[in-house]
Formats: structure tokens, C-alpha cells, sequence
């Protein structure tokens, strides 16, 4: 092993969102903070110019941003009677390497979960009656409220710039806002983004059926924005290359254009990319973290020593760590004992494609540019009727109209040929698509574990994942399918048709990189890996961050949630765990 | 940092008053010097942050002081000498008098002449008192043994003996004395930009020997290879006739105002020093420069018609690249991408600035005042020589803007001197085309 560097007070495994999030909060304190990044730098200039960054073949087909499955893989199968095989190309999801992580290559649709969507578990039983969860659905309570949660979400919201109206004002309704959210200490920072012609007939559309459409968040900001650190952001242009691109124009929330301008000249800040964290190292007890080992550059193998160790790593990978460090038991779906690996969940999702007479101007777009409904999300309606659990918002989105991948043609267009080449001609410009985005909930059978057969480039096991819809979902997403038709009918087009979620879950086309749970946060060590400050049951001077903590999913993209999280962890790390290090909660 | 005894303190402002009234140095000047703090050795840590010594006399990730940075002139290179108290490599044996007359006279200790890419022929107008504190703060900057490397000057200019005569020619020894007229707020902003801020180096013409033109004071230079330093006098087109004292003063402070952010070298005289001045000395530089005395104005332009068909080429190109932060209006988004209507720098006779920051990119100062450090990427590899002329001429023609054209020649030219470099980099350079090979291994 080559010599040990210096030690540091806190060491954070991964640098993207909440890496940035928690070393910007904690370096404020004077402590020593290490990031260690497995990809390589990035910024604006030069990794996401605007004179190369609309590349639509370089970065969305051929994966420019993206994990290299080469590299870093898992392996997949929707069921336990089947054979885990490594998944060797992206599809489903499109984790992010490098400074900012995902943060660099998301959309910007930025979201609060409901307050009831925290107490699902209880709020369920409450109102539906204990058999109406079915028996092998794991959902559970997640030991906070959406009350503790606010003002962190206003945190990431001023952070950020994000530009939407406000729905619910300390309990009073706004109009043009989202009237089922959960209420907030003030409005947005920035006005919502400027309409595209899509957006207003979904709009107009929605409201002719009685629903409450109302404009999107966005993490794209609709005006020049310098936020609370001081970083200067520009005004979006609506090129419509935001999601799996960078933005050159600092115009999309990201590490790197709300945080790293002020966090990287701290001086207790440093930052080590392409080095590959493997192991949390424990003392002789195994309840107490020294480091980390990492791979650097070199491929030689190093052992960080640190006092406060925080798994900022994606989603299911921080789980990953964990079975590979031995923190935690891991979560075994026969026996239903264990934590680590267990309520992995992800997002149902569908479309409706419209086609229309007039222009549409297409890619004219923004990330989170879109009109939306809430009235099927979350316990937002009465789900007795319909016997399934959860929901989702219906949304036009227009996020731009890139020619290789974003198009729709109607149903019974030509697949091929010189048909489908005029076909491709005629609906460009007169096309749109609605979306639905679904919850997901935490079943027995939806988990991560060691794969016994494939090994990574170090020689531990890749990842396991054991995913499937269930009957559920299925269900709840063609509920809102069939909603989201009715609006479609109502936008009067040419013609439309449904593209609903049917069958198991594939891995091979992209949905969303939407992957939650595997260190599942709770009020019992029983069901879950951290407790309500994201701090390790098993090992006090671990925490957890992302979308890995979530006990299950709910019907909203997750980033503000995973935000939110961040912040409040940071906050009681702050204030309780540096003062008096050792188990926050008792178990 | 070394405490004054109180003995030596009343000593140092006796002294310095003494010769304040002896040889006619401006009381003002010293007096709102001794302002800045007692502490003789951080009084002189702030006048090297004036003077920006730090800058030349420190290579790229070079040790702080030691010299060796490369000073490209129209003559050859030379390179800066080490500065720290090493006593066999650095000036660790000078006395304070040696470092007097090295500032004022452009001798340096052993009787040889220093060349002017050293700015003594702006040093020569900072008091002695000034020059005492500098020294004593360099005495206290860690000594690095690094010696000096060797000049690259072609003959006759390798001859140090050969300045003696551009002196003669060339050099105003003096101090700098008050103008009754003035109050003593614009007499500090004049010691501060005519002497240890050397303004003038870069931002006043010079002639084909490296002369400065006095006669043309701040009416634009040249601030190092393809770098135009715009005008800095009343001229609404090209100098700051158009803009406040406040937004001056922000523009040094923080390197941005609504009309313009810093580019190349002005971006680092923001970080490595304007950005460390008082609010009071950014506001009397500010205000000297609004209200210099008028010297002979420099012949506009001639108007040269851009003609249809190249404004047509440069207008769509302009639309393609450039409207994303600049807006098709040119006027940018205040404070965050430049203005290029009406801006100085894009209308500089010398169209180097415009060209260089097209070809290699540009990346604004980042202060902790204004932290974000907003970048232009490079076009060099995207577009070519008659393409860059073609959306230059535009930017300097459309809006009411007015500048000499520039052709595919000059461009490549400029091209030429700005090394492309195949890797991506990360202050701004020229950007590699995206096939090119990735640096995979960039820490």
C-alpha cells in the first residue's frame, strides 16, 4: 500500500450533489474535507461548451457523460428464480461520473414530495385499512416529516434558482400553482419558464376538464440569477439540449454552476478525482469507520484516514459499498431479515403521443419546461375505487426536439423506409408527447445484493439487482395513462394514441435514473439501514446520502427530496454530531 | 508579521515626513500611504498587491517571489528575476537603498541596468517611504534559492549597456509630485496609476523601441501578445468616458461592471491585485482617470464600409455562435456575459483582444466578491481564419459599433502565436475539438 496521507476530519465517498451539498456545508465549520471523485474533473468551459456540447450522438446515443459499463456495472433480473446477467450497455438509467455527477446531465425537474408520501405506511393504513397493502409490499414510514424537510427544500430552491409559481404559501392556495403540494415558507426565487405552445394546449386542455394545470419547477432558470454563495447564473436559452448534456450556459442547476465556484477556493477543501473508492475501513470493534481505501489514478490502492466517513456515491452504489465493507446486515428477501440492499424501487412511467395540424416548434425546450397535473399523485385522490397504492403527475413536457432520439410518429406510421423517412417529415414539427411519472413502492422481492458469479475490475462482487413491476403498478400506471389520454382527447389533435406500461420491467430502454433505496432510512433498525439523519444504525460515523436512503418512491422526480435530505443531515451533523459524536438516535 | 516598536514607528513617519518636506514628494501621497496601517511590513504587503509584483515575479506554479516567469516582448523574452531574500539567488543581500535606486532609476545593484519590461519607468514615482515598506515586506517572503534565468534578446537589446541610451530617450527619472489644482483624493489616484499600479505600461501606446508616447497617456497599448489594453480616458468609444467612478470601481474590484468583464491579463491584475485594494484608493484611481487633463485625442477611425455580403456572413455567424450569451442585440446580460455594444475592448483599433478571445476563449476574474469566474469557450477549432474575421467585423460594426476590419490574415496570425493545444484545458485556452484525444488522466 503506498503511504497513508494525512488524515482528514471528513471524508466524502463521491462528488456530485449531495458531495457538493455536504462539503460546502461542512467546510463552512473549519473541518478538513476530502471529496474523492472516481471520474475526472469537469466544468462549463471546456466539458460542456456551447460550441460542442449539442452533440446529440456524441452525448445522448453514444453515452458521453455516462458511467462506462466496461468499467462499472451491475447485474440484473426482475425475479429470484432467475439468472443475474451483467447489464453491459445503459438503457434504463444513465448514472453520471465525474465532478457533479448526475447533476450534470439531469433535466432540472425539481420537485417536493407530499407530506403524506413520508407516512405512507401510516397514512395507508389510516385511510384504507391495513389489507389494503398488499403482503408483500414493504412500504414504510420514513422517520421525518415533510415539516422538518421545508426548509431545507427552500434551501436547494434559492440554491438552485428554481423558476415555477408557488402553489401553497404556508397553507394558502396560489393560483396558477400547484394546489396538492405541500405547503412552503415562500415562493419560488424565479418566475416560472416562458410557455412553449405544447405547454399552453395541455394547459388550456386540462383546465377544460376541470383539472389544475400548472407550470413545472425548473432547475433552468428563466432569468440571470446570482443565488445565496454568490454564484452567478445566466439565463436559460431553451436550446433543448438539457437532460443527459451539460449546459454551457450556467443556466441548469448543477454542482458545478451553484456551489463549486465558492467551495473549491476554501482551503480545508480538496478534491482527488479518478480515484475509486472500495472499502469503508472499520477499527477492531466494527463500530467505528477509520477511512477509506481508494484506487487512485495509478492504480495504486491507498487508505484515507478520516473521522467522519459519508457515502455521497449514486444511488445504489452506496449500498454497494456497504455489503462490500460489511456495514450493516445485508438484507436477505428469503428469510426477510437483513437491511442492507432491501426496498430498492424505481419509477413507472408511460406516454401519451399527440399529433396536431399546426407547428409546434419543438426544439424550441428546456429540461423542465411543461405543464403539469397533480390531481393522481400520492393520496392526492380517494384510491379505494381502484385498489392500488400511489400515483403520479401527468406532465407535457417540451425539452427540446432533437433529431436522432426525440421524435414521435403515429401509431400506425411505417417502421422503416422511404413511408417512415415522410412520416418522420410530416410529424416533426407537429408532434407532442404527455407524460406520466409513477410511483414506485418497496416489495420483498425488489433488491440488491452481491452477485455470486461476476466480479468488478478489483475483484469484489458487481452489484445484484432483483427488480420487477408488480401487479400495483401496473395497475396505478395505467390508471393515469387513461388520465392522461382524456387530456390528449381534449387538446383536440390530429390523433393520438397511448404507449402504456405493459409487462416486466426492461432494463434495455431508457425510463428514468430515478433508482432509490438499498440503505432505506427509518425510525427501526429493523427495516432500515440509517436513522433519520441519514447516520449508519451499525456504524456512528457513517452517514448516507441520494436517493439510496428512500424506503420506497414516490410519484416526483427526486433530486429536490435528495436535496432536501442533504441538507438537513449536514444540519445535524452541524449541530448535534460534531458537538457530540456517537449515535444521534437511540436505537 | 513583525510587530513595530513604537520607537522605530515614530522614527519611520519622522523620517518620512523629513523627506517628504526635503525633496518635495507629496505629502498627501505618504500621509494616505501611513494610512493603510502602522505596520510598516503589512503597509508593504498591500503596495506590492498595488504594484502586482507577486504576478511577474512568480512562474506558473512557481514558488511565490522567485522570479522566472517568461516576459514575451516585441524584442525577445525575458524573465523575471528572483525577488525573495535568497541572499546568493534573490535580492537577500540588497540594501534598502540598492532597492531604491533599482525602482527609481532602473539600476539594480552592481550598476547594471534593469530593462524596462520591469516597469521602472513607472516605479520611478513611488516614494521612498513606499518603497521601504515593500522591502521590508519581501524581506519577510520565504527565500527560495532559484537563479535567474538567462534572457532570450537578440543583440543589440541583449547588451544591458544599450539602455543607457534608450534611457536618454525614453525614461523620466522622478518622483511624483502633486498638482496644487487637484485634491488630495485625485493626487493619491494620480501617484497610484501614473507610479506602483503602472497603469500606463500596458494601457498607453509605445513606440517601435518600447518608449511609452507620454504624449498619447492612456489612450490604449498593448498588454502582451494579441492583448489590446483598451483607453482609459475620456473617449466614449475607447476608453471609460462612458462609465462611473462607481463602475470603475467595481470593474477593479470584482473584474466586472455592466458594460465589461476582464479578459486575458486584466483578469489577472483583477485577482492578483486590484481586487486587494481599499474602497478609498480604488475611488481616487477611479476618479483620477475621470478627470485627467485632456491630452491630444486620438484620429477616429476611418470609416470603412463592411460591405453586404461579409455583413450578411458575419451576422449569421454571429446568430449561430455567439447570441446564446451575447443576445442577438449584443448587449449580453449585465454583469454576467459582457456587452458588446458599445465596449472598448471589442473597438480597440488593435483588434488582437477580440481575436485572441474568439480563437482561445476567455475566462472572467473570480474574486471571492464575485466567485463564479464565467467562461467563453474557444472557437480556434470551429471556425475558420475567414470565419473569425467575418463575426469579428460584424461585432465591431453592428450596433453602432465602429473598428478597423480585420482579415483572414490577421487572424491567422494571431493563430499562429496562440500554441493550440490538443488536450482540453482548464483555464479557458484553446478548446480542443471534441474527437480530439481526451486527457483522461487530468487530476
Amino acid at each position: 500500500m503506498a503511504n497513508p496521507p494525512k488524515p482528514v476530519d471528513v471524508v466524502l465517498v463521491g462528488f456530485g450533489w449531495t458531495g457538493s451539498i455536504l462539503a460546502e456545508q461542512l467546510t463552512q465549520t473549519g473541518l478538513q474535507v476530502l471529496a474523492l471523485e472516481r471520474g475526472k474533473f469537469r466544468d462549463t468551459v471546456p466539458d460542456f461548451a456551447t460550441t460542442q456540447i449539442q452533440d446529440e450522438l456524441r452525448y445522448a446515443v453514444r453515452d458521453g457523460l455516462f458511467q462506462d459499463t466496461a468499467r462499472d456495472t451491475l447485474t440484473f433480473r426482475n425475479s429470484m428464480d432467475q439468472t443475474a446477467l451483467p447489464m453491459r450497455h445503459l438503457g434504463s438509467f444513465l448514472p453520471g461520473v465525474g465532478v457533479g455527477g448526475a447533476g450534470i446531465h439531469w433535466n432540472g425537474q425539481l420537485w417536493r414530495f407530499l407530506p403524506e408520501d413520508f407516512v405512507i405506511r401510516s397514512h395507508t393504513e389510516q385511510r384504507y385499512g391495513r389489507s389494503f397493502i398488499p403482503a408483500d409490499m414493504t412500504i414504510q414510514d420514513w422517520g421525518i416529516s415533510y415539516a422538518e424537510l421545508e426548509p431545507h427544500y427552500d434551501t436547494f430552491d434559492y440554491l438552485c434558482g428554481i423558476s415555477g409559481t408557488a402553489g401553497n404559501i404556508e397553507g394558502q392556495i396560489q393560483p396558477g400553482g400547484n394546489p396538492f403540494e405541500g405547503p412552503r415558507q415562500r415562493g419560488y426565487p424565479l418566475p416560472p419558464l416562458k410557455r412553449s405552445y405544447p405547454t399552453v394546449l395541455f394547459d388550456k386542455a386540462a383546465k377544460e376538464i376541470g383539472f389544475k394545470p400548472f407550470p413545472c419547477p425548473a432547475a433552468n432558470t428563466s432569468a440571470a440569477y446570482k443565488n445565496p454563495l454568490g454564484v452567478q447564473m445566466g439565463p436559460c436559452t431553451y436550446c433543448g439540449y438539457c437532460e443527459w448534456f451539460g449546459c454551457g450556459n450556467y443556466s441548469k442547476a448543477s454542482p458545478q454552476t451553484t456551489i463549486l465556484p465558492v467551495l473549491l477556493k476554501r482551503k480545508n477543501f480538496s478534491l482527488r478525482t479518478h480515484c475509486d473508492v472500495t472499502r469503508i475501513n472499520l477499527d477492531s470493534t466494527g463500530k467505528r469507520a477509520t477511512g477509506v481505501t481508494y484506487v487512485d489514478a495509478q492504480g495504486r490502492q491507498v487508505e484515507q484516514p478520516a473521522s467522519l466517513v459519508i457515502c455521497c456515491a449514486w444511488a445504489q452504489h452506496n449500498a454497494l459499498l456497504l455489503l462490500h465493507s460489511k456495514i450493516g446486515q445485508p438484507y436477505d428477501p428469503k428469510t426477510n431479515t437483513g437491511v442492507v440492499g432491501r426496498n430498492y424501487a424505481y419509477q413507472i412511467t408511460s406516454a401519451v403521443d399527440v399529433f396536431f395540424d399546426e407547428i409546434m416548434n419543438p426544439f424550441m425546450g428546456a429540461g423542465a419546461l411543461g405543464q403539469a397535473i397533480d390531481e393522481f399523485n400520492g393520496d392526492n385522490f380517494d384510491h379505494a375505487p381502484f385498489g392500488f397504492i400511489g400515483g403520479g403527475y401527468i406532465a407535457l413536457w417540451t425539452t427540446g426536439g432533437r433529431p436522432i432520439l426525440q421524435h414521435q410518429l403515429p401509431a400506425d406510421a411505417p417502421k422503416w423506409g422511404a413511408g417512415w423517412k415522410k412520416a418522420m417529415a410530416d410529424n416533426y414539427l407537429k408532434s407532442a408527447s404527455i407524460a406520466t411519472h409513477g410511483s414506485v413502492m418497496s416489495y420483498r422481492d425488489s433488491y440488491l445484493d452481491l452477485d455470486p458469479t461476476y466480479r468488478d475490475i478489483y475483484g469484489d462482487p458487481l452489484l445484484r439487482l432483483t427488480f420487477d413491476f408488480h401487479p400495483n403498478e401496473i395497475k396505478m400506471s395505467s390508471f393515469l395513462t387513461d388520465k392522461a389520454a382524456l387530456i390528449a382527447q381534449a387538446m383536440k389533435p390530429r390523433s393520438f394514441h397511448a404507449i402504456p406500461r405493459v409487462g416486466h420491467y426492461s432494463i434495455v430502454p431508457y425510463q428514468t435514473t430515478h433508482n432509490t433505496g438499498g440503505c432505506a432510512m427509518g425510525a427501526n433498525p429493523k427495516t432500515s439501514v440509517v436513522n433519520k439523519y441519514l447516520q449508519s444504525w451499525d456504524v456512528s460515523n457513517v452517514f448516507v446520502m441520494g436517493t439510496s436512503v428512500f424506503p420506497q418512491n414516490a410519484g416526483y422526480n427526486p433530486t429536490g427530496t435528495v436535496a432536501a435530505l442533504a441538507y438537513w443531515s449536514a444540519d445535524a451533523i452541524k449541530n448535534r454530531y460534531l458537538k457530540s459524536p456517537g449515535p444521534l438516535v437511540q436505537a | 508579521m513583525n510587530a513595530m516598536h513604537p520607537r522605530r514607528c515614530t522614527r519611520t513617519i519622522a523620517r518620512s515626513i523629513a523627506w517628504a518636506l526635503l525633496a518635495g514628494a507629496p505629502v498627501a501621497a505618504s500621509i494616505a500611504a501611513q494610512g493603510e496601517g502602522s505596520n510598516e511590513v503589512a503597509r508593504g504587503e498591500y503596495l506590492v498587491r498595488i504594484g502586482d509584483c507577486e504576478y511577474c515575479h512568480t512562474e506558473p506554479n512557481g514558488k511565490p517571489f522567485a522570479g522566472g516567469r517568461a516576459i514575451a516582448t516585441p524584442f525577445g523574452v525575458i524573465y523575471t528575476a528572483n525577488i525573495t531574500p535568497d541572499p546568493t539567488t534573490g535580492i537577500g543581500q540588497w540594501t534598502v537603498q540598492d532597492f531604491y535606486t533599482a525602482l527609481h532609476t532602473g539600476i539594480r545593484r552592481g550598476g547594471g541596468h534593469l530593462y524596462p519590461a520591469f516597469p521602472y519607468p513607472w516605479f520611478t514615482k513611488v516614494s521612498r517611504d513606499d518603497v521601504e515598506a515593500i522591502k521590508a515586506y519581501l524581506d519577510t517572503v520565504a527565500p527560495v534559492q532559484q537563479s535567474n534565468k538567462p534572457n532570450k534578446l537578440p543583440w543589440p537589446m541583449s547588451w544591458r549597456g544599450s539602455l543607457f541610451g534608450w534611457n536618454l530617450l525614453f525614461f523620466d527619472e522622478g518622483d511624483y509630485k502633486d498638482d496644487a489644482t487637484q485634491s488630495a483624493q485625485w493626487n493619491r489616484g494620480a501617484y497610484l496609476v501614473q507610479g506602483l499600479a503602472h497603469c500606463g505600461a500596458c494601457h498607453t501606446p509605445v513606440n517601435w523601441l518600447g518608449g511609452t508616447k507620454h504624449s498619447n497617456a492612456f489612450q490604449g497599448g498593448v498588454a502582451g501578445l494579441h492583448w489590446a489594453a483598451p483607453g482609459l480616458g475620456s473617449n466614449i468609444r475607447d476608453g471609460v468616458g462612458g462609465w462611473s467612478v462607481a463602475e470603475i470601481v467595481e470593474y477593479l474590484k470584482t473584474g466586472a461592471n455592466a458594460k465589461s468583464a476582464s479578459a486575458g491579463p486584466m483578469t489577472d491584475v483583477v485577482m492578483n491585485s486590484t481586487q486587494y485594494l481599499s474602497d478609498t484608493d480604488l475611488n481616487a484611481i477611479a476618479l483620477y482617470l475621470k478627470n485627467r487633463p485632456h491630452g491630444a485625442h486620438k484620429t477616429p477611425p476611418k470609416t470603412q464600409d463592411l460591405g453586404s455580403a461579409a455583413l450578411a456572413r458575419g451576422q449569421a455567424l454571429f446568430t449561430d455562435n455567439c447570441t446564446a450569451c451575447h443576445n442577438p442585440d449584443g448587449r449580453g446580460v449585465p454583469k454576467v456575459f459582457p456587452p458588446l455594444t458599445g465596449s472598448a475592448a471589442i473597438q480597440a483599433d488593435n483588434p488582437g483582444t477580440v481575436i485572441h478571445v474568439v480563437l482561445a476563449g476567455s475566462k472572467m476574474a473570480a474574486p471571492a466578491s464575485l466567485p463564479t469566474g464565467l467562461s467563453m469557450p474557444g472557437f480556434g477549432w470551429k471556425l475558420d481564419d475567414r470565419e473569425i474575421a467575418d463575426v469579428v467585423n460584424y461585432a465591431r460594426h453592428a450596433w453602432g459599433n465602429r473598428a478597423p476590419l480585420v482579415d483572414a490574415d490577421t487572424v491567422a496570425a494571431v493563430r499562429k502565436d496562440i500554441e493550440p493545444s490538443d488536450r482540453p484545458s482548464r483555464d479557458g485556452t484553446l478548446t480542443a475539438h471534441p474527437d480530439a484525444p481526451v486527457n483522461r488522466g487530468n487530476p
